[in-house]
């Protein structure tokens, strides 16, 4: 790939609040389908998003069953984007906060993910093309 | 040489009893002394982090008592001491009321229309 790119993205919330991973988590969707190497950095709230616990749940107001329902989990929409690197032959580095994981109990993340310091982030962002930073608000 | 990067703040005191800081704040004195060319901006109600002499009422419940409130403007004055680079947007702080004798000393000020131009010395800018 003659354009292949270093992108690192930094997202800062939790898991269920807002719209704002969402769209981050399909950037980078998007950058590992064109086969950019991509650096993720999940600071503070965000580290719960890889956290392997999650669970699936019916939903009575909806009625449906827990298949039915095939309730969000970010930990799944994770693994798939560590897929989704494989197959485009992208590069996909997911570092959770060290601190972060630590006060939130939150140790087990899904496969791949690794834990890290503001020192690997800077790290990434220097090798990197640009850096995009998703703030709590 | 490292590239340089202005780090924005704008959300001020969202989590900082429970952090006993500003995540963001914390980040960048960690990443300075990871060898980063980090700088910071504080603009909205961020620009109250420069006030110097604040004061955390402790946080009691029942009986478990919190120590080690937050010092914010402690971390500012030592970030301006590790040589980072540390503005406040002037037509902020005014808004406020605060007067300029009032921030911790070390702060930088520019005023809101020269706040493109202070990106342009950056190789990233990074709002958080």
């Amino acid at each position: 790939m003659a354009d292949k790119k270093k992108l690192t993205f930094v997202l800062m919330d939790a898991p269920y609040e807002n719209a704002r991973t969402v769209t981050g988590l399909r950037l980078i969707d998007l950058a590992l389908k064109r086969g950019h190497d991509v650096t993720v950095f999940a600071y503070e709230g965000a580290v719960s998003l890889a956290f392997s616990k999650q669970a699936k749940h019916a939903n009575a107001v909806h009625g449906r069953d827990v298949d039915q329902e095939d309730h969000p989990l970010p930990r799944e929409w994770i693994a798939a984007l560590f897929e989704q690197a494989q197959k485009t032959g992208a590069a996909l580095e997911w570092i959770n906060c060290g601190l972060c994981v630590d006060e939130r109990g939150v140790g087990e993340a899904v496969a791949g993910v690794k834990r890290g310091s503001p020192a690997d982030l800077w790290k990434a962002a220097e090798a990197s093309d640009n850096a995009l930073i998703i703030g709590a608000r | 040489m490292p590239r340089k990067v202005l780090q924005v703040i704008e959300s001020a005191y969202r989590c900082t009893i429970e952090e006993q800081d500003d995540p963001v704040v914390w980040i960048t004195h960690a990443m300075k002394g990871a060898g980063a060319n980090v700088h910071l901006l504080l603009r909205g109600n961020a620009v109250n982090y420069a006030v110097k002499g604040q004061a955390v009422a402790e946080v009691n419940f029942g009986t478990r008592h919190q120590r080690q409130a937050p010092r914010i403007d402690d971390d500012i004055a030592s970030l301006c001491a590790k040589s980072v680079d540390v503005y406040v947007v002037e037509d902020d702080v005014a808004e406020r009321g605060i007067e300029r004798s009032e921030l911790v000393s070390g702060i930088r000020t520019i005023p809101r229309s020269g706040i493109a131009r202070l990106f342009g010395e950056y190789d990233q800018v990074w709002h958080w």
